[in-house]
């Protein structure tokens, strides 16, 4: 599970806002949005029980949402905004259905409050594909069928792209240990592990940095 | 047990064999019959003028057999699929069941009014009456109260609606219930005792679902024991008198819960004119039919729709509870509700039922089986249907059989029906009493099984485990000497061809050529949506992507209620014969205009083509431009099978393992299953669902149990941390290899594979690779580390 930094002057904040790393217009924009919001929020010290207008910055977009200091993400995401992809399953972090991105980092949505993402760059299932135009990772869970239900494929789909962000060459350990939070009750899991490892190969072979390894997949 | 009655009604609504009367038309075919790895052969049968040609082989054939991506696989990736969970319409509101607080008891007060005053909150019903449980035969034997007795801890009291579901979730706690407790009790032999809480005044019954579950009616009970249901063929006694070697032993399983990631839910729009219900479940049809039943409304005012489904395993049919009380929530706040259950309501509501199982074989000394004797004892909670002998009666020839089933009530939620309801714990116990037989007769596993069993299919599958995995190299039981222990196990299953009549499919052609499927069946995550699309696409020689399939809304023709493997079978003839009449309706239709006659013109590869003259040709496109009206259909409903051949189905499971005996822990390394569903119709898919059968049957035999509080009498791990499910980390290896298998039944000859795909198999490969690799046979699961240290006399018998 991500870390969730609560306060407003985290490491990772002051990195972005100091320009040390690569910052995209989004994550400034991100960042303005954070100040306003967080400056809202702090302006009062107590807030709640009563609903507050809030601002969230998902898939690339600010929606101004009107919501209680205990929502979850998760629920505020599918009963505010509409964007019901994200799953909720147990609602207590065992399971991992809910997995968004929270500033590219996979995080469960179901053990954040939506007051602690705002002014974070919150990246949902409906912000991976454009249009019809799937994701890699998406592309490849269909042509792999890593889906059954479909309920935990979401979560499964954030978690392996998040994998293939930091880990451009997976073995088949890693797509286990990414997952290995994401419960499947259909047994999807072989081929999850596939669809992953194939994405890998072919970002690679299209960097032209490898030769397909035989008996790579799972 | 319940499957009995689900075959019966079965073969009652099935209509006889064309053949068998005299007065309709018909016409003899030949059929491609028999497996292909034994030389494929071919079956004449009768069939009624109007079905289509038989298909050939699936080697002949351009879609049907081949690979094919799942129809709603972008939507499901790219989480645009909209679930019953996922709907949202104007002015919805949100509700939160309210459940019993006490294992058993009399309901003396509810106080609602506190939840009532909540800001926000729009309705409170209050349950009448609970549904899915177990009913006294004479209910004047319990005192008349406005209020069902509570006999489960988490049975449902009450639901509240409100305008959020934080705002529900509120109000159901603020619903006080008063009650007269009773003693209780939670312990499958606990309730055996002769001085043990009744959790029933007297006699009680259980229907069972669409999906199997529910128990015999009208046997004997005595205190908590229901049963026994006993069922006899030959004379055992003699059998035993006969043989040479016996064996005998008992198993234990556990109770499971089906743990679906979608929840039970519905969301309910009442209105006067008509009833909407989106529901998650593995029946559409049976949910409107229980809506009608329960609200008196005609069956023509309710509309159910299933568009995404997110898992069932058996325990989502008609209207459940939550239904029920969603639909009063809807209909008195005149606002459309939804109801899910939360994750601990989830685990009470439904599970697969435990056992505990005497089980004796007798043999000759090559083999032949001369007797099997069975009893067994489970508890569905307060409902019924814990019976295991399917396994024991209905894989191997015997002559002498005697199976005596009981149920056995506790104050727990109600067993459901779950995945090839009995079978894996009759499996567990009877392949590994199998297993047995081979040690005491010192024969290979297979070889034994080669002797005794005469499925042609499962002849095929053994031999494919003979040569596709390490078996000819099995070492004799126990034979590591180091802490770690290896050993390889198979097993073998049975599940029947069951046949819903209830099937119905509507094929449309429009002017532009494009074709559509509908049918009220829904798709729980099998792939019926693209199995259909394959169906139809065969029939027009048009790819399945361009088919468009429309399902799950009781709108359109009825569909088969999907449970015990009933959906592929019966749906994909209806299917393929309105493709087909659709087709003939349409060169009829054009013939004219292209200077022919119908009979003359042919669809391949998406043109329409002339048969005596294959350089005549159109495309489908340039065909349906000449149709007189904008669109033409044709409605197929499913017919009766060709023939009333008892068709079973099965596959055998191979498993390697690795057994740490200093930590108890199992570690599955690989899992070789060879399965036969009839014709394959998407091997993609059919192979996902395979997979998923191993994966949930390792998950049976090494994690999963539900522990029972003895002194409070609740569920102590209604979650998903302490109730462990399989994860990422514990799949092996898994290869698999379908078995086709033509019999001759229908136009499309499919079958499911929901049953037979591994979970049957699982607990019972993996105990007899267990006995393989330390010599000692595992009689309980979960094969929990605890369970197998003790097992292995190593730590002192633990009480859960």
């Amino acid at each position: 599970m991500a870390d969730v930094p609560k306060t407003k002057f985290s490491r990772r904040g002051f990195l972005k806002g100091a320009g040390v790393t690569a910052a995209t217009t989004v994550i400034e924009s991100a960042n303005a949005l954070a100040r306003e919001t967080k400056d809202a929020l702090h302006h009062d010290r107590s807030v709640g029980p009563d609903a507050l207008p809030v601002k969230l910055f998902v898939n690339g977009h600010e929606h101004s949402v009107m919501i209680e200091p205990r929502y979850t993400l998760a629920d505020t995401l599918r009963d505010n905004l509409g964007l019901t992809g994200t799953k909720v399953v147990c609602d207590r972090g065992s399971c991992s259905a809910c997995t968004v991105w929270i500033d590219k980092t996979p995080s469960l949505a179901c053990m954040t409050l939506a007051i602690d993402a705002v002014g974070r760059e919150i990246t949902t299932i409906e912000g991976l594909s454009h249009g019809d135009t799937m994701h890699p990772v998406q592309a490849a869970f269909v042509k792999h069928d890593a889906m059954q239900c479909g309920f935990c494929t979401p979560g499964m789909v954030m978690s392996c792209a998040a994998l293939l962000e930091r880990t451009p060459n997976p073995n088949l350990d890693d797509v286990k240990h990414a997952v290995s939070g994401n419960l499947c009750r259909c047994g999807t899991y072989p081929k999850v592990f596939a669809a992953t490892l194939d994405v890998a190969q072919q970002r690679l072979q299209a960097a032209g940095l490898v030769t397909l390894v035989a008996g790579r997949e799972a | 047990m319940a499957l009995d009655s689900l075959m019966h009604t079965e073969e009652d609504e099935q209509t006889p064999p064309a053949a068998a009367k005299p007065d309709v038309p018909t016409r003899t075919e030949n059929f491609v019959w028999g497996i292909p790895q034994n030389g494929l052969q071919q079956k004449e049968r009768e069939v009624l003028l109007d079905e289509p040609p038989p298909l050939p082989a699936n080697a002949e054939l351009t879609y049907i057999g081949k690979p094919t991506e799942r129809y709603d696989g972008p939507a499901k990736a790219m989480g645009k699929g909209k679930y019953t969970a996922d709907v949202n319409l104007p002015g919805m509101l949100y509700a939160r069941m309210v459940d019993a607080t006490t294992p058993h008891g009399r309901i003396i007060s509810i106080d609602t009014s506190a939840a009532e005053k909540l800001p926000g909150v729009r309705a409170v019903h209050v349950i009448e009456h609970v549904y899915g449980v177990a009913e006294l035969r004479d209910p004047k034997l319990e005192i008349p109260s406005r209020y069902p007795v509570v006999r489960y801890f988490g049975q449902p009291v009450a639901g509240v609606a409100a305008i959020s579901q934080q705002i529900a979730d509120d109000a159901a706690k603020l619903v006080k219930v008063q009650y007269d407790t009773m003693p209780f009790v939670v312990d499958r032999s606990d309730a055996r005792a002769d001085d043990a809480p009744v959790v029933f005044p007297g006699p009680a019954d259980a229907a069972g679902s669409a999906g199997g579950g529910g128990g015999p009616k009208g046997v004997p009970q005595k205190g908590n024991i229901h049963g026994p249901q006993r069922k006899e063929t030959g004379d055992t006694e003699k059998g035993f008198a006969e043989a040479d070697v016996i064996v005998d032993g008992e198993y234990f399983t556990q109770v499971q819960t089906h743990s679906a990631l979608e929840t039970h839910g519905f969301v309910v729009d009442w209105k006067p004119e008509e009833v909407t219900v989106y529901a998650s479940t593995q029946g559409t049809s049976s949910v409107r039919n229980e809506f009608a039943g329960v609200f008196k409304l005609p069956q023509s005012k309710v509309r159910v729709i299933t568009e995404y489904m997110g898992g069932g395993f058996g325990a989502k049919f008609g209207a459940g509870n939550e239904g029920v009380v969603a639909a009063n929530l809807s209909r008195k706040a005149n606002a459309p509700v939804k109801l899910m259950l939360d994750r601990r309501q989830e685990h009470i509501v439904c599970n697969r039922p435990d056992s505990h199982q005497k089980l004796k074989i007798g043999a000759k000394r090559d083999g032949t089986l001369t007797a099997i004797e069975l009893t067994s004892y489970g508890t569905a909670g307060v409902g019924t249907g814990a019976g295991t002998a399917g396994p024991a009666t209905n894989m191997y020839k015997c002559p002498n059989i005697l199976t005596d089933e009981y149920d056995v009530f506790i104050n727990a939620g109600p067993g459901a029906a779950f995945r090839a309801p009995g079978h894996p714990q009759g499996c567990f116990a009877f392949e590994q009493s199998i297993d047995d037989l081979a040690v005491k007769l010192d024969m290979d596993p297979l070889a034994l099984r080669e002797k005794i069993d005469e499925n042609p299919a499962r002849k095929v599958e053994r031999q494919v485990i003979l040569e596709r995995t390490n078996w000819r190299n099995r070492k004799p039981a126990g034979s590591d000497t180091g802490p770690i222990k290896r050993g390889m196990g198979i097993a073998q299953s049975v599940w029947y061809r069951f046949v819903s009549m209830n099937s119905s499919c509507e094929v449309r052609v429009s002017r532009d050529g494009s074709v559509e499927l509908m049918s009220a069946v829904q798709d729980l995550g099998t792939g019926t949506k693209t199995m259909l699309a394959v169906i139809v696409a065969e029939e027009f020689g048009v790819p399945p992507s361009s088919v468009v399939i429309r399902i799950g809304d009781t709108r359109f023709p009825i569909g088969p209620d999907s449970g015990g493997s009933v959906t592929a079978g019966s749906i994909t003839p209806a299917a393929r014969n309105a493709a087909y009449q659709v087709k003939q309706k349409l060169f009829a239709a054009v013939a004219p205009q292209l200077g022919t006659t119908a009979d003359n013109l042919t669809l391949k590869n998406g043109r329409v083509v002339f048969k005596n003259d294959a350089s005549k040709s159109y495309t489908l496109k340039q065909v349906t431009a000449k149709l007189p009206t904008d669109e033409i259909s044709a409605r197929a409903t499913r017919v009766a099978e060709y023939s009333k051949e008892r068709i079973t189905y099965g596959g055998v499971d191979y498993v390697e393992l690795a057994v740490d005996t200093e930590t108890g822990r199992v570690h599955i390394e690989k899992v070789f299953g060879a399965h036969d569903c009839g014709r394959p119709i998407n091997p993609m898919g059919v192979i996902s669902q395979i997979n998923g059968g191993i994966l949930q049957g390792i998950s049976y035999a090494l994690f999963e149990q539900r522990i029972m509080d003895r002194n409070a009498g609740y569920m102590l791990n209604a979650n998903l941390e302490n109730y462990k499910i399989l994860g990422a980390r514990e799949v092996p290896q898994i290869d698999i290899v379908l078995v086709e298998n033509y019999i001759a039944q229908s136009s499309t000859d499919a079958a499911g594979i929901g049953e037979s795909a591994g979970i049957i198999t699982l607990a019972a490969a993996i105990g007899n690779a267990f006995y393989n690799a330390t010599g000692v046979r595992m009689r309980r699961i979960p094969m929990t580390p605890a369970n197998v240290l003790t097992a292995l006399g190593k730590v002192q018998e633990v009480q859960a």
